[in-house]
């Protein structure tokens, strides 16, 4: 209650009242950059708007510099033993080392026609390139994707549809899905040894649920005027679903995709975790075991790169295929 | 001569029809109609007007044939109806984006917001098997009639409300319905649209020689447009009330919509209609 309390209070507090400070102004300031000069920024214009509205892109590529330039420092100051954050330029390098093997420099150098020695720095991992590491996991990763849009949207189509579809899918889809699959994993090795099949199959179940439930979803959400206006039109009931259910049913399909390819991809290190020769998830885990962060690193990187590839593939898909999303159904 | 029976004649003939929707949880059986006769003649525009509750919606999803009436009969031209078929095309109230960023997306629409305009309005040919050419050439016509001509190529749901609603229009009249029914096709626009797609309906009826089954909260519309309007009470959903109006006629040899709806005998017709809506609006207890 004395004052000199509550000026110490201020003091610890003064910190944490910079640090928001400097945000606030840092936000206020990329805002400004981002809307142009001449122009008010939305905030200005509009104080009572929709919460959070306005540009944010230039905002996020400044967050990412940030981290990166943090990364950076720390590991150039020493803040931090390399065997726990390792340099960026030591994964960069390790990229390079890694991207290719010395059968593969050898290949490359037959093809071409050039003769010169295999530089030592070609290392490759686990007998294999990154590329080929990367190639195996997006193979088991889309053939497992595949056959869960072939199986789970029509699936899913017929729960929308049939009250009897319904009854028999729900109770087995309800009750796998919220188990993790690292959970259900040494099932599938059991049934289905330890080869590709049962890791195809594990990233089919994590697919699987997302697909079949919003394409469900995605037959309730078309409305029953868009179906009574067809069948006064003259529409069969064969019709109806083709033209008008299955239409209207594709931007949650697709929404299920989105977050299907995203949940298999999430599962491909749980299902690379047992005796797989390739892949980016045995890489980081082999990598772990010699205590190679910097590998560890890399194919933390490459993974989330490719999930936020396909993350902007399937937006890309959403808005080709249904621009209507969002401002109707 | 022959004179012909008089249930052939009509366009639509509705006898002592009843609908009773099963109890449900936590509610006994709701008699959504009861005992309701009405015939409707050839080129008839005939306005449902009621409270929310009335039967109003089923007695229209009765006539398309969507839902079968518990008791009593439906017959068109004499023929019994067993379902939904293309000579009643139906217009729905349309109301599709587009909002703000974050705008309300509203549930009821009938239009397909993955096909353009033209296609929309031709969708009902080409689910009929009719042929690309001819299918595009009636569609155009009939967006010409509703005065939509350049629109062909937009996508629905850029289109305002006003201009989503005849899109509808013009995809009911495409496949050339005996009857049109419609499900308050102006609810969700602004006074001033709403006005103008009176006078569009008007004309739209008067050059097509359509029967309409036209439903509204608005007494005004009601009065406006109806040749018959039938006035419908709830709990049990029933007509209590029907009135032959020539408004109509006035608008379409003159024009001049605003005259006619503060004329004094339309006034107070629309006084008297309110006050028998509200007087049945009274809780019963």
């Amino acid at each position: 209650m004395s004052p000199k309390r509550k000026t110490s209070n201020k003091s610890k507090n003064k910190n944490i009242s910079i640090i928001t400070r400097l945000t606030a102004w840092w936000g206020a300031f990329i805002g400004r950059q981002a809307q142009g000069k001449k122009e008010k920024s939305a905030d200005e214009i509009d104080s009572f708007g929709a919460p959070g509205s306005g540009k944010s892109g230039l905002i996020s590529v400044t967050t990412v510099l940030i981290i990166l330039v943090t990364w950076w420092i720390s590991t150039e100051q020493s803040w931090v033993p390399p065997l726990f954050l390792p340099p960026p330029n030591i994964v960069w390098l390790k990229f390079l080392k890694i991207s290719c093997t010395p059968t593969y420099w050898q290949e490359l150098q037959n093809f071409l026609g050039l003769a010169s020695a295999t530089p030592p720095e070609c290392i490759g991992f686990n007998d294999s390139t990154l590329l080929e590491h990367t190639i195996s996991s997006l193979k088991r990763v889309f053939s497992a994707f595949v056959i869960a849009v072939v199986i789970g949207v029509p699936v899913g189509i017929s729960m929308g549809m049939s009250r009897i579809s319904r009854g028999v899918f729900d109770p087995p889809i309800e009750f796998y899905r919220p188990i993790p699959p690292l959970a259900y994993l040494p099932l599938t090795i059991i049934w289905f040894g330890i080869g590709d099949l049962s890791k195809i199959i594990l990233i089919f179940l994590a697919c699987f649920a997302p697909l079949a439930l919003n394409a469900r979803a995605g037959v309730r959400s078309v409305s029953i005027e868009q179906i009574h206006a067809a069948y006064s039109m003259g529409a069969s009931p064969r019709q109806v679903v083709w033209h008008v259910v299955m239409k209207g049913a594709l931007p949650e399909i697709l929404t299920g995709m989105r977050v299907a390819i995203a949940f298999g991809w999430t599962t491909l290190v749980a299902a690379e975790m047992v005796a797989a020769k390739s892949g980016l998830g045995v890489m980081v885990l082999n990598a772990a075991r010699y205590l190679s962060t910097d590998i560890v690193f890399l194919g933390i990187i490459v993974i989330g790169l490719i999930a936020y590839a396909f993350d902007l593939i399937m937006r890309w898909v959403e808005r080709t295929l249904v621009p209507w999303k969002g401002k109707a159904s | 001569m022959i004179k012909k029976d008089d249930a052939s004649q009509n366009a639509l003939a509705l006898e002592k029809i009843g609908v009773v929707f099963p109890a449900s949880l936590g509610s006994g059986d709701v008699v959504a109609l009861n005992n309701v006769n009405l015939n409707m003649k050839d080129r008839e525009f005939i306005v449902a007007l009621g409270a929310s509750g009335c039967g109003k919606t089923t007695l229209l999803n009765v006539m398309a044939g969507f839902i079968k009436p518990t008791s009593g009969r439906i017959r068109m031209k004499g023929k019994e109806i067993s379902g939904p078929d293309r000579s009643r095309g139906i217009v729905f109230e349309d109301v599709m984006g587009p909002g703000k960023d974050r705008g309300v997306v509203f549930q009821k629409h009938a239009l397909l917001p993955w096909l353009d305009v033209l296609q929309n309005v031709a969708f009902g040919l080409k689910l009929q098997g009719v042929g690309e050419k001819e299918r595009i050439k009636t569609a155009r016509e009939n967006l010409d009639l509703v005065g939509l001509k350049g629109f062909e190529e937009h996508p629905i749901f850029q289109l305002s409300g006003g201009m989503q609603q005849r899109v509808g229009l013009a995809r009911a009249l495409t496949s050339n319905p005996e009857i049109l029914l419609m499900d308050e096709p102006l609810g969700a626009l602004d006074a001033f649209t709403r006005e103008t797609m009176q006078e569009l309906i008007l004309n739209v009826w008067h050059k097509t020689n359509k029967a309409v089954f036209f439903i509204t909260h608005s007494v005004e519309e009601a009065l406006f447009m109806a040749t018959r309007l039938i006035v419908m009470s709830p709990r049990p959903g029933r007509i209590t009330h029907e009135y032959n109006l020539t408004f109509w006629k006035d608008f379409l040899e003159k024009g001049e919509a605003r005259k006619i709806k503060s004329r004094a005998d339309f006034i107070s017709m629309r006084e008297k209609i309110l006050s028998i809506i509200h007087g049945e609006e009274e809780p019963e207890f």
